[in-house]
Formats: structure tokens, C-alpha cells, sequence
């Protein structure tokens, strides 16, 4: 069955590169959340096998998405990959703390990402 | 992601314009602030996001200039909201200077790639600006004694609001609420919206916990009212108020943010000076590239079906029409007919207004086909040019999208099957260089797509050999070249084993007509040998409203689309004749054959043949079939819904639609009835 791989991600053209380069690695489900409300709806509703979460979103930040999902029995093995523009070292620090399992800073190269989704899902 | 296809550069544009054009608003709103030195965060903050999405989004697109120049904004930004430096209205003309030359830069990508501008005059300035800025050292939450755990998930920003509010001396709340997972957002924004009013809401926590019903958020909320006012002020059951810090210990401790101070732009005689870009930048214009709004098409879907139903609450109110001249009221009926039709043209307009937001050029799904020409006739060294007709007309956004992938098919087998190398064209007396031809053409309601190549055509005895080989016909079949043509469409033939690059799965030209047939669309194909082939599309315009023709049959409800029905018939069941075993009436000198929808849905046939019968003429493109029907109900609006996935198999009916009294009928997909009924029949005719 295809992994399942949450995007959430509130820049519609950010999102639909992530996906071109998720699709030309192979065949996964994907789902888009352009914002962490939406995240957190997809969360419980699909069995997702790895997330992808933006830092700044309007509602909730990537952090508390990501506090959320490593907090939480449930989705805590889920690998959470935190895609951000170079922000401060401050909310780099606070990801990886908090348990994110990897930081890709943007601008990355599809292949950045491709390693690390292979790194994840195997 | 370096590799640019125009398609990604156009999204970025649009989405840069987007974030633009927001800027520039929010800009003019801070610049009203600036005189008072106090601003909104929620503003500043939203600047700063826009920026830093520009960022990220140019880095994206190696346009290193925007992203170098949306970085420099966003860090004077960041140091302004995080109280670095202070706001001022020269700050903000910096901004807006930025901001200007973005604009610039965006519209020349859009232009050319290559487009580029001096900047260091405005990093300069931005860098003066962010002279003002003052660092601090110790660490500020030290004094209010809060729980670490709290700012662990708070962004660098958050953290400057919570800050913020504590030197206020305002009380530091935390704020639990539990929703419904289905409704969680809105409730959120309720409540975000009411403790706005007395307070900043600092962020929005997803507790951890079992989502599958219901979420808990924890909100950190700085106010100056105590946790009981604001549970008094909510007056919710679903939300408790804890006071964690309690404010006005500290109140005075902070000093208000200095005096501005970027520097003024002074010009040094040492002669290097860069180019102040403000001169070039005056004359830009703030007008963005397109004057467009971007809209979600599942936004003008929704638009679409209330209009829709509209449509029907108007078909209601003809029916009660009719009802009240049935039962002797004559003037009322008058004037409620005048009223519907009053009704009618204004419902019409706004169809009318709906539907043309929904349009599209096909221009941008040529442009891509031109590109395809290019990149595959450069790999396989032919020399191909391109005959763009048509490219204005317009369709529904939705078909364009799904016609991308059949019309690519095509051109690739032009390329691949039909033009010839440029050698073996000079052979044969052709000039070097091929050409495909790509014309679209509105008829009435239909769109017309023309894709004609001047190759070798397709040889009706290659693909007679080729079916023989892959079994589909037998060695003795002798076929007509009618037939031979069907097989190309049919399911299993490729006259090329390899998979195609392009299309990616080798589909063959049995998918590209379905594709079509599900747009309600058809596709013909008329090729001579040594001249070329030339494929026909014809598609409806939009697939969203439509009128129809309802008939009966066999007891049941039936709609037809009544842009494919071109005349309807009332004969006596004499005038039926058999030829091969097939129906046909005489009309007007051409024989026309019929279909049976008795046959077709195997529904039950009535009883006793009646003495006369109805027949719909349906058409398209050239050909023309009679359906043959009990009566015919009148005409009307219809929305037509998709049956979804579930029932893509069933052939011959194109979706339901629901007649305004309750009742759902059946649409029937007539190209595809046709092409079921008319099998062996010349689907394909030659030129």
C-alpha cells in the first residue's frame, strides 16, 4: 500500500513543489493542508506515515503541530520533517528539541528532500 | 525544482503578485501607524510572513535577486516586530521603496528570466535603517517566572509578543478549550475573535490527546482583566481561564522604544556610489502585471450549483404557473409569468456571469503543446513548425485542465508516427519542414479542436497487420478502412511497443478517447496516406449547466442534452424500415439509423408496438442518429452531477440531474450512446 505523507504547508506553489517532488520519487498517498487546522483534521482521520510541516503558518505554528504530534501516543512515532525558510537558530533549536526528526531549510533541492523521505520511509 | 517549466514560473508569478499586492496594503496600513509609533503585531507580523514567503518561495525558483532583497526586508522586518528597532515613517518609505523594486524585479521575470536590476542602493538603505537596531542580552523571561515548557513551542515572534505583554503588565491567562473535531476552526475563531477585545491572543497549542472526536487547544492569552472577568466575558462552558502570570509587577521596567533613527541617505564624493534606484522606481507603477483575482474553482463549482438551483426553483414556479391557468386563475397567472420571466433574464445574466468567470483561452494549453513541438522535434531532429489558429476561444477551466493529457497524446503521435525526417521529406517532395497544425474554433455551443500533421498519414494495411499480429482480427478479416481506424481506438492497440516518454504509461488512443468522452466530447480521425493525418475534438463548451430535451421511456425519465439534439420527430411506427438489421427512418432523402434505449439499458419493451413514435435527431461533429422515445416532455434547465467513480462503467449516460421537483433523472451521454450504437459503423470518415 502507498505510505501515506502529510504536507502542511500554507504557500499553494511551495506545496505543489513539494509534491512534484515527492510524485517523482514514486507512488505515495499525499495529503495537503494549507494550514495546521487542516493538519490536525487529516492527523486522526488518515494513518499517515511521515508529515511535512511548514514553521510559519497563520494559524497554528509548525512547532505546536510538531509538539502536538510528538506528544501524543498515538502519531509520536509518525517522522516529522520540518521544511522552513532560514529563519532564526532560535526556532531551529526548538524543533529539533521538541523532536523533529529532521529540518530541511528552504531553498532545497528535490533530491534534499527525496534523501531525507527515503531516510523515513524506506 | 531549478528546472523552470513556464507553467511553475506563471505559479510563482501569480503567487508572488499575490503576496505583493497584500504587502503593499498592509504597507500603506503601518504607514498609518507609524505616526502614532504604536502598531498593530497582527499587521506587522503579517508583513513580515510576506515577506518571508516571497523568500522562500523566489529561493525556490533560483531567483536569487527577490529572495536576496525579500530576505533583507524580512530582516528589518523581524527586527521590527521583535522591537530591535524602532518604527518610523522613514522605516516604512524604506519598506515601500523595497517593496517597489520587487514589484520591478517580479514583473521582469515575468518577462525574462534574465531580468535583472542593480540593488545596491536599496540594501544600503535597508541596511542604514537596520542601524537602529539595539541587541538584547539576558535572557527576559528570567523575571517572570515562566514555565519553560510553555516557550518551548512558541516561534522567536511569539515569544517577542508574550513579552510584549507582560512589560505592559498585563496578566498572562492560559485559556483551555475543547471543541468537536468538525467544527474546531470556527469555534476557534469565535473565541479568538471575543478575547481579541480585550487582549492579544499569543498562541494557538494543540494539546496532545486523542483527536478522534474532540480537541483540546490551550490559547496564551495576555490581558489586563483577571482569569474570572474573562471567563464571565466568554460566557462559554467549553472554555476554562487559569492565570499563570500575574501582570504589574514589572509594568515600569521597560522604557518605551527609542526615537527612530535610520540613517539619512547622504551621497559621499568618492565617486562609487551605486545607483540610488529611487529615480528608475518612480516611474514604476504599482499596477500588477494582471489585473486578476485568483479563485479556488471549487469556489465558482459552488457558484455554479446555486445558480443551478436557482434555475430550478425558477422551473418550480413556471410548473405552479401553469397550475394557477389550469385552475381558472388567468390573471394571476399573467402576472406571475411576467414576473418568472423577468426572473429568467436575470437568472440568464448571471449564468451568463458565472459561466464566463469560468473561462478560459485555450491559449495556455497551446502554448504547452508548442513547447512539447519543440522540446521532442529538437530530440528527434525533425524540423516542425507550428500553426496556432484559435488560440482566444475560450473553454471551461476544468475541461482545459483534462485536455491537457489527451491533446499532448496526439501531438506526440504527430510527431512520433507523422512527420517525417527532414531528409526523407526533401525524398518525396515535401518541404523540409513539417508542420502541425493547431486550430480551435467555437460552433455554437461547441468548442472544435483541429490538430492536422502533414506527415506519412496512417496506412490502413499497417494497422490491418498489426491488429492481425496482436490478435484482435484474424488473418482473413478483410476490413473496411472505416474499421481499421476503429481498431486504433480500440483498447490493447499501440502501433508502438515503447513506452512514450511524455504520456509516461504508453497509454494509446483508446484513452485519449475516453478522456474526451468523459469531457462529453468526441473525437474523430481522418488521415491520408503521404499527406497527413488530422484529428478532430469537438467538446462542449462547459460541462456545468445545461439545456436538455426530456423524454420518456419505457416509463422512465430521460435527459438530453439539447445542444446534440438537432431536430425531434413525431412518425408513424410504418415509416420504420430494416437495413442489416438495423432501424432506420428516411430523412429527408439520407437514411438515419436509430437507437433503442429499450436495447441499450435493456429495459422492459412495452407490450403492444405503438401506431406512431418520437424520435430525437441527436448529432455531433457529422454524425447524426435518431433516439427513438415514447414522448417527449418539454425543455429545461438542467445541472448535471457526475455519478461519481463508482459508476463510471455505465456507458451511454453522462450524469443525473435533478428536475427541480424532487425528482432525479438519468443525462445520457449521447456521443457515447452514439459511439456504442454506431459501432461498424464509419466512425471515422476520410477527407
Amino acid at each position: 500500500m502507498a505510505k501515506k505523507i502529510l504536507i502542511a504547508e500554507d504557500s499553494p506553489t511551495m506545496r505543489s513543489l513539494i509534491v512534484s517532488a515527492l510524485s517523482a520519487m514514486g507512488d505515495y498517498d499525499i495529503f495537503e493542508a494549507c494550514n495546521g487546522f487542516e493538519a490536525l483534521r487529516i492527523l486522526p482521520r488518515e494513518k499517515v506515515d511521515l508529515v511535512i510541516t511548514d514553521i510559519n503558518m497563520p494559524d497554528i505554528n509548525g512547532l505546536e503541530l510538531l509538539n502536538f504530534v510528538k506528544g501524543n501516543g498515538q502519531y509520536q512515532h509518525i517522522p516529522l520533517i520540518i521544511v522552513s525558510t532560514e529563519g532564526s537558530e532560535k526556532d531551529k533549536e526548538k524543533g529539533l528539541s521538541l523532536g523533529a526528526d529532521a529540518y530541511l531549510v528552504k531553498p532545497f533541492r528535490p533530491e534534499q528532500l527525496q534523501e531525507l523521505i527515503l531516510r523515513f520511509l524506506p | 525544482m531549478s528546472k523552470k517549466s513556464s507553467r511553475a514560473i506563471k505559479e510563482f508569478l501569480g503567487e508572488a503578485e499575490e503576496i505583493i499586492e497584500n504587502l503593499n496594503l498592509d504597507l500603506v496600513a503601518l504607514t498609518d501607524q507609524a505616526e502614532t509609533g504604536e502598531c498593530d503585531p497582527d499587521l506587522l507580523n503579517r508583513i513580515f510572513r510576506g515577506a518571508h514567503s516571497l523568500k522562500g518561495l523566489s529561493g525556490m525558483f533560483g531567483f536569487v535577486d527577490i529572495s536576496d532583497l525579500s530576505h533583507r526586508m524580512e530582516n528589518l522586518l523581524d527586527s521590527l516586530r521583535l522591537g530591535k528597532v524602532a518604527l518610523s515613517s522613514s522605516l516604512v518609505e524604506v519598506l515601500f521603496e523595497a517593496l517597489e523594486v520587487l514589484i520591478q524585479l517580479v514583473n521582469g521575470k515575468g518577462e525574462s528570466e534574465e531580468f535583472s536590476l542593480d540593488l545596491s542602493g536599496i540594501f544600503l538603505k535597508i541596511e542604514r535603517a537596520l542601524q537602529g537596531e539595539t541587541s538584547s542580552t539576558d535572557d527576559p523571561f528570567a523575571r517572570y517566572g515562566i514555565d519553560p515548557s510553555i516557550l518551548s513551542v512558541l516561534t522567536e515572534y511569539e515569544e517577542h509578543r508574550l513579552l510584549e505583554n507582560l512589560k505592559k503588565g498585563r496578566n498572562l491567562l492560559r485559556v483551555k478549550t475543547t471543541f468537536n473535531l468538525t467544527s474546531f476552526d470556527q469555534d476557534l475563531a469565535e473565541i479568538t475573535d471575543q478575547l481579541k477585545h480585550h487582549g492579544e491572543v499569543v498562541s494557538t497549542l494543540p494539546c496532545p490527546g486523542d483527536i478522534s472526536e474532540q480537541i483540546c487547544f490551550q490559547l496564551l492569552y495576555g490581558t489586563e482583566k483577571s482569569a474570572e472577568q474573562i471567563q464571565d466575558i466568554l460566557q462559554r462552558d467549553d472554555a476554562v481561564c487559569e492565570m499563570l502570570v500575574v501582570g504589574g509587577s514589572s509594568a515600569s521596567a521597560q522604557p518605551k522604544s527609542q526615537t527612530p533613527t535610520p540613517a539619512p541617505v547622504t551621497v559621499d564624493g568618492n565617486g562609487n556610489r551605486s545607483e540610488e534606484p529611487s529615480t528608475e522606481v518612480a516611474s514604476a507603477s504599482m499596477r500588477s502585471i494582471s489585473r486578476t483575482v485568483r479563485v479556488d474553482i471549487d469556489k465558482l463549482d459552488s457558484l455554479m450549483n446555486i445558480v443551478g438551483e436557482l434555475v430550478l426553483s425558477k422551473s418550480a414556479i413556471s410548473n405552479i404557473c401553469e397550475l394557477l391557468k389550469e385552475s381558472g386563475a388567468v390573471e394571476a397567472a399573467r402576472e406571475l409569468q411576467k414576473a418568472t420571466r423577468n426572473l429568467e433574464r436575470r437568472l440568464d445574466d448571471l449564468q451568463k456571469g458565472v459561466m464566463e468567470v469560468r473561462m478560459v483561452p485555450v491559449a495556455q494549453l497551446f502554448e504547452k503543446m508548442i513547447r512539447i513541438v519543440r522540446r521532442l522535434s529538437n530530440e528527434q531532429g525533425k524540423k516542425i513548425d507550428v500553426d496556432i489558429r484559435g488560440a482566444e476561444t475560450e473553454l471551461d477551466k476544468l475541461i482545459v485542465e483534462d485536455l491537457s493529457d489527451p491533446l499532448m497524446h496526439l501531438i506526440r503521435n504527430a510527431i512520433d508516427h507523422g512527420v517525417e525526417e527532414p531528409e526523407e521529406r526533401r525524398q518525396i517532395g515535401k518541404p523540409e519542414r513539417g508542420k502541425i497544425a493547431l486550430w480551435a474554433s467555437q460552433k455554437g455551443n461547441h468548442v472544435v479542436l483541429e490538430i492536422h500533421d502533414d506527415g506519412r498519414g496512417i496506412d490502413p494495411e499497417k494497422v490491418r497487420r498489426k491488429a492481425v499480429e496482436k490478435g484482435l482480427i484474424s488473418e482473413t478479416n478483410n476490413l473496411s478502412r472505416e474499421e481499421v481506424f476503429d481498431l486504433i481506438m480500440s483498447p490493447g492497440f499501440s502501433t508502438r511497443d515503447e513506452v512514450s516518454e511524455i504520456s509516461g504509461r504508453g497509454v494509446g488512443m483508446d484513452v485519449v478517447k475516453n478522456n474526451i468522452s468523459a469531457l462529453s466530447g468526441m473525437i474523430e480521425m481522418t488521415s491520408e496516406v503521404g499527406k497527413g493525418t488530422t484529428m478532430i475534438i469537438t467538446l462542449p463548451i462547459t460541462l456545468a449547466i445545461i439545456k436538455a430535451l426530456i423524454v420518456r421511456v419505457a416509463g422512465k425519465t430521460y435527459a438530453i442534452p439539447i445542444n446534440s439534439v438537432q431536430e425531434t420527430l413525431m412518425i408513424p411506427a410504418s415509416a420504420l424500415k430494416t437495413i442489416e438489421d438495423r432501424e432506420v427512418i428516411e430523412l429527408r432523402e439520407s437514411t438515419l439509423p436509430l437507437l433503442r434505449l429499450t436495447d441499450i439499458f435493456g429495459l422492459a419493451k412495452p407490450d403492444a408496438d405503438p401506431s406512431k413514435l418520437f424520435v430525437a435527431v441527436v448529432g455531433l461533429a457529422e454524425k447524426k442518429a435518431g433516439i427513438v422515445v415514447d414522448d417527449l416532455l418539454g425543455q429545461q434547465d438542467v445541472v448535471i452531477k457526475s455519478l461519481g467513480n463508482a459508476l463510471s462503467f455505465v456507458r451511454g449516460i453522462a450524469g443525473a440531474a435533478d428536475l427541480g421537483n424532487q425528482k432525479t433523472i438519468l443525462v445520457l451521454d449521447v456521443g457515447g450512446l452514439m459511439a456504442e450504437a454506431l459501432k461498424g459503423e464509419s466512425a471515422f470518415y476520410y477527407v
